[in-house]
This record gives structure tokens, sequence and C-alpha cells, in this order.
């Protein structure tokens, strides 16, 4: 998927006026809130558990390189195989080599956003190799040749109407005349769909939301159960996770399962959690005969080095997401790329360069929800700051585009006489400019005097 | 790809994060850190914990006295939900006298993608969440957990812990302190869902759409 985020004011304004996708918006933006707020209220240590998760993640960075490397010789321990790699290129090039080897036709995914963000399918596609993502919503979107809106609801632009017309288009193999209308008939028709690739697949891919050094153990969280069947069905498995996926124990690994699902969709636990551990043992009658992890770097030692090293504790749990009001206006794609929301805002400019995302940053109100509401307390708002400072610095990008002007508000500001007269008449300008209608209409300036003309009138009479 | 490796491990030293604790220390003895008061608690209130967390999450539950009862309690669940009486079992399970139910067709070893119903023994049950702890081995293959459309679950009461950390404590006492990971660990807590359709609530997407747990009391 080519990334779109340095049009992000254009994808915007077409996001603002489609009506289906703000019903859609407007469902999930109240759903998943209040499910979240219900969900907390009954476990009232969630506060202290949001601590512990920030001092385990501060903790796995200062060690990152001893918990890898551990984590690495536990996998070698169990008979997997670990791949390290600097870039997507990297990643990329390595799982289509082991695909290769293991003579797969057909390699079934569950849901990872490392996957998005080396865009893998397409790369497998392109070398002959069929990738089926086998999340619900991930499948949906990728039939329709879409991106996620979302990193845990991929699919929430859509209606159910939308996705019963891509299934009558796409899967032909089916009588043209069936009832598609409710939603558990489209459920059946995936899950029958999507059981024959489970069974076919020769590689199975999947993410993961954490690695355990303590026991080599992958962790993935899923709540259709697809991740299991990639993981135990096909002869091959390979895990694709950033290195800083990394925690210590199993125990450490409860306490940030115990804030992940109740941020992400307000449950207080997925349906399931798998703790997955090299290949199958001795007498084993299913699992998979080889376990590949692949360990991805693409940006995040550079991040460890500076002022992004925060953002560095995300678990994915989309909760910025769920509760911007950027977010909740213009919806995911608007984003123009894998990760949208506050955490796409610092993430995209650090992963594809600032120059490809440069309005990102600046797309935001700094209400401060999403920073209020982060199971790991990253300090969001000031990590776009940061973004931004850079762009006023370098000149460049939309944050840089104020500084003429303020360098002709400086010099008026010096000459107090011209500044009110400056003031009065951009006042009446603006008066003639909204004439009490339209978005200038509403703003309470266009009322046509300065603040310091109101003062001195309404000031006087309050005393 | 070992300059990668190099590469990587490199850039994070150059990173020069502040010291924090003792990684090695943390590793050779693991801690739990704080346990929510949910997890804790008497057995009797652990077990109705567990219950009505299980229910809470969609999964139903039949109490038995003994494993004994096992086939006529399968057997009354699948019929109550008209599924068929063909039933792939963990082989672990050959041991219930399965003969009982001359109505029931048993099967054992690993789920197959024709298999409609399968049973499966849990290690443990974790009252905090109603998640059962399932381990996967020749006894006990995993498939059967998530093949099948409906999944039965045996878990004996005695073995309904508090927390996750409980769960850990428990397979590392009774599995050695090294290497007592199986190869699959599956927390289960209710049946397979999605709510990637307008946000609507569907069970069975690709795992289970029913899941029955038939707990044995004491």
């Amino acid at each position: 998927m080519e990334p779109t985020s340095h049009k992000f004011t254009q994808n915007a304004r077409r996001a603002i006026g489609d009506d289906r996708l703000q019903a859609a918006l407007a469902n999930f933006t109240t759903t998943f809130p209040k499910k979240r707020l219900d969900v907390i209220s009954r476990l009232p240590e969630f506060d202290d558990l949001r601590d512990e998760g920030v001092a385990i993640k501060k903790h796995v960075h200062a060690n990152l390189d001893f918990y890898l490397e551990r984590f690495e010789a536990r996998v070698i321990e169990q008979g997997g195989t670990v791949h390290w790699c600097r870039d997507a290129q990297e990643a990329r090039e390595t799982i289509f080599g082991l695909c290769r080897a293991a003579g797969a036709k057909t390699v079934t995914k569950s849901k990872s956003m490392i996957g998005e963000e080396i865009a893998i399918n397409e790369h497998l596609e392109a070398g002959g190799i069929e990738a089926v993502e086998t999340d619900l919503g991930e499948y949906i979107i990728q039939i329709r040749g879409e991106s996620p809106s979302h990193i845990l609801v991929p699919a929430i632009h859509l209606t159910g109407e939308d996705i019963a017309d891509t299934f009558k288009e796409k899967h032909t193999q089916l009588p043209a005349d069936r009832d598609l209308g409710e939603p558990d008939a489209i459920l059946r028709e995936a899950r029958a769909v999507l059981r024959e690739k489970f069974l076919a697949a020769d590689v199975g891919l999947s993410g993961a939301n954490m690695l355990i050094a303590e026991t080599g153990s992958v962790v993935v969280v899923t709540n259709e159960g697809n991740a299991d069947l990639v993981m135990n069905l096909p002869k091959t498995h390979i895990v694709l996770a950033s290195i800083e996926k990394v925690m210590p124990t199993l125990e450490d690994a409860a306490t940030i399962l115990r804030l992940l699902a109740r941020s992400a969709t307000g449950q207080d636990i997925t349906a399931y959690t798998t703790f997955a551990t090299g290949p199958a043992r001795r007498g084993e009658t299913d699992g998979p005969q080889d376990f590949h992890v692949v360990l991805l770097d693409n940006g995040r030692t550079e991040m460890l080095a500076g002022e992004f090293k925060d953002m560095l504790r995300c678990i994915r749990c989309g909760a910025c997401l769920n509760h911007c009001p950027v977010y909740a206006s213009v919806g995911g794609h608007a984003y123009g790329w894998v990760y949208s929301g506050p955490m796409g805002k610092v993430l995209t400019p650090n992963i594809l360069g600032a120059h490809k995302a440069a309005d990102l940053p600046n797309a935001s109100t700094f209400c401060g929800k999403c920073e209020e509401i982060c199971p790991m307390r990253i300090p969001l708002p000031r990590m776009m700051r940061h973004w931004r400072e850079r762009q006023f610095v370098s000149g460049k990008g939309a944050a840089a585009k104020g500084k003429s002007g303020l360098k002709l508000w400086a010099w008026l500001a010096k000459r107090p006489p011209l500044y009110r007269l400056a003031a009065s008449a951009a006042a009446g300008f603006l008066r003639i400019l909204g004439r009490g209608k339209g978005r200038i209409g509403r703003l309470p300036v266009a009322e046509g005097r300065t603040f310091q003309a109101l003062y001195r009138e309404n000031g006087s009479k309050e005393q | 790809m070992s300059g990668a490796r190099e590469d990587i491990l490199a850039a994070i030293r150059r990173a020069e994060v502040a010291p924090d604790g003792d990684p090695a220390g943390r590793l050779a003895n693991p801690q739990p850190n704080l346990v929510p008061a949910r997890g804790q608690g008497l057995p009797a209130e652990l077990l109705a914990r567990f219950i009505a967390e299980a229910e809470a999450a969609k999964a139903s539950i039949a109490r038995l006295s003994g494993r004994n009862e096992i086939p006529a309690a399968a057997e009354a669940y699948l019929a109550a939900n008209s599924q068929p009486f063909e039933i792939k079992a963990a082989p672990g399970l050959a041991n219930v006298p399965w003969t009982k139910q001359s109505l029931l067709t048993v099967n054992f070893g690993r789920a197959e993608g024709s298999d409609h119903v399968g049973i499966s023994e849990a290690f443990a049950g974790i009252a905090e969440t109603g998640t059962l702890m399932v381990l996967s081995g020749p006894d006990n293959p995993a498939s059967v957990n998530f093949l099948p459309d409906t999944h039965l679950l045996v878990l004996d009461a005695s073995r309904i812990v508090g927390a996750y950390e409980d769960g850990w404590a428990l397979l590392r006492r009774e599995h050695g302190k090294t290497g007592f990971m199986p190869r699959m660990v599956n927390w289960i807590t209710g049946p397979s869902r999605s709510a990637d359709i307008e946000l609507i609530l569907l069970l069975g997407v690709h795992g289970p759409r029913r899941l029955h747990i038939l707990l044995i009391d004491g």
C-alpha cells in the first residue's frame, strides 16, 4: 500500500464529507470508550497496574540487548531460529526466503501491524505466493485492496452491506443469489472460505504482542482464534515482531495483558491469549515442524536513542485512536498509512521519515486525551510537539508555515499604536468576511471589534 | 544476516539508556507484580468468581461430581444444542468411561477440519477473568481447542486458582523450573468472537462458537 500520509489535508477533507464513514466513526468512538470505562470500573487497581506496566517497559528499554539475546538463546534451545533484520527490506526478503524454502504456495496470516508496516503481503504475492489474512476485518480489507482504518477493527469504515457486496464480487465460487443480509451469514461464509485456506496453508505467519525472554515464548492475543490456527496447522510458523516487544518474564506479560484488552476493546481479556514456544515437541500430533522468529528494527533503535524513546512503550491497544477527536472526525485512512490516530502521528514520521508525514503531528487539538487514557502513559502530545519543533527549526512542514507570520506579529507587537490599528482593522475585515454566516461567522471575533474594545465596555460594567 | 544482529545490538548499546534493575536476577527468579484483589481469595470465593466470569464471557458450565459423569454430560449438552454425537477427544481423556454412553462416537487424536465437536482438558482455571489455561502435548492436542465448532473443556474444580500468576506458579511447580513451557499455553476465555462487522458481536469466527466447561467438583 503506497503511503499517502503527505496528503493528510486532502484525505481528511474527503473523510469529513463521507456520511457513511461519519456514521461508523460516531458508532465506535462512543462504544469503545464506554466499554473501557465499564471494565476499568471493575478493576480498582487499574492505574497502579499502568504504573507497573510503564516501569516494566522502562526496565526493558534499559536492558533491551540483554533481553533480546536471552530470548534468542531460548528460542534456539527449543529448536527454533531467530532472524535479525535491520529494515523492512531485509525482513521481507527473509520471510520470502523462508516461505520459498518451505515450498509455500499459500501463507495464512494472523493480524500483524508489523506485517502491514513492511507490506509483506504485496511482497509475497509479487513472488507468486498467496498470502491470506485470516482476521475477519483484515481479510475483508485485503480482498478490497484497502489498508486498515483502525489497528483493532480494520474494516470499521465499512457497513455490513459493503462487506456483503465485496463477498459477492470476490467469492465467485459460491451461488450469486445467496443471502448475505445478516452479519452472521457473512461470518459463516468467511469462516468456510478461510477454513479451506487454513487447512491448505504451508506456512503460518503471525505477529506477536509480546516476546518472553525468560522462556523464548511468543504471545499472541486474538478474539477470533485465527492466530491459533495459523500457529498450529501449517508445517512452518514464522513470527514477525519488532524488537521492542520483548518482555522479561511470564509474570510481566500478565501485568501487560491486564491492561491491553481493557484499553483496547473494553474486555477484561480477549477470548484467546496464546503463548507459543518453539516447534512441535516429540509425540505431538499437531504444531509446526519449523519455528522462526523474525526480529525487526526498522527505526526502533533510533527511537530508543532519542526523544521518541517513550513511544516504544506502545502496546498497540488503539485506545488513543478511540478517544481522539481528530481520529473521530477523519477516521484511519486519512492518516495515509498503517498507523493512525495519535500513535500514528508519532510513529509514522519515525518510520517513513518526517518529510513523508509532515501534516500528521500538526493534525492535533492537543486536548491531551490520548495521554490521559494511554495504558503506558506515553506523552503523545509532547512527542507531536517534538515533531512540530523540528519542522519549525528546519523550516519545513506545516509547523514552519507560521514563521513569517510570527515575525510580522513581533514587529507589530513592539509598536502598540500600530498594533491596535492593525487589530481593529483585521477584526472589521473578519466581520465583513463572515457576515454572520459560515465558518468565520461563528468566530466571536467576527463581531467586528477587538478583545480590548469589548473589555473596555464590559469590564467597567462588572465593577 | 549476522551483520544485522550485531548492528542492531550495537545500536541498542549506543542508545545508552540509563541502567535499570537487575535483568539477570529478574529472569532467574521471576516474581509477580501487583496482583489485583479479584485474583485473590478463599477457594470458595475463587470458584464462584471463576463461574461468574466464565459465564460473563459467554461460556456455559455444567457441574459434575466425578469424571465418570463426563460422557453423560457431553451427550446431554450436544443433544440440547442439536449437535452431532461425534466427538474428537484429546487422548488424555481415554480413561473416561465413554462406552457408558452408547450413542456417542468418540475418536482420539488431533482435530481435523471436519470435526464438529472437540473435548480436551484444562490445566487450571483462572478466577480473575474466568479463563481456562490449557496446555498442548501428545495427550492434549491444541487443534482440538480451535477447529471444532463446539468445544467441551474438562476442568477439575480443585485446579481453580486466583490470578494468572498463580497459573504460572502451578506450571513451574509441576513441570520444573526450566523447560516447563509446553509448545502452547492457551488462555481461553469464552468462545471465539468478532466485532469486525459494524461492531456487532458475533460468535464462532474461526474457533468454536460454543465453549462448554465440564467442571468436576471435588
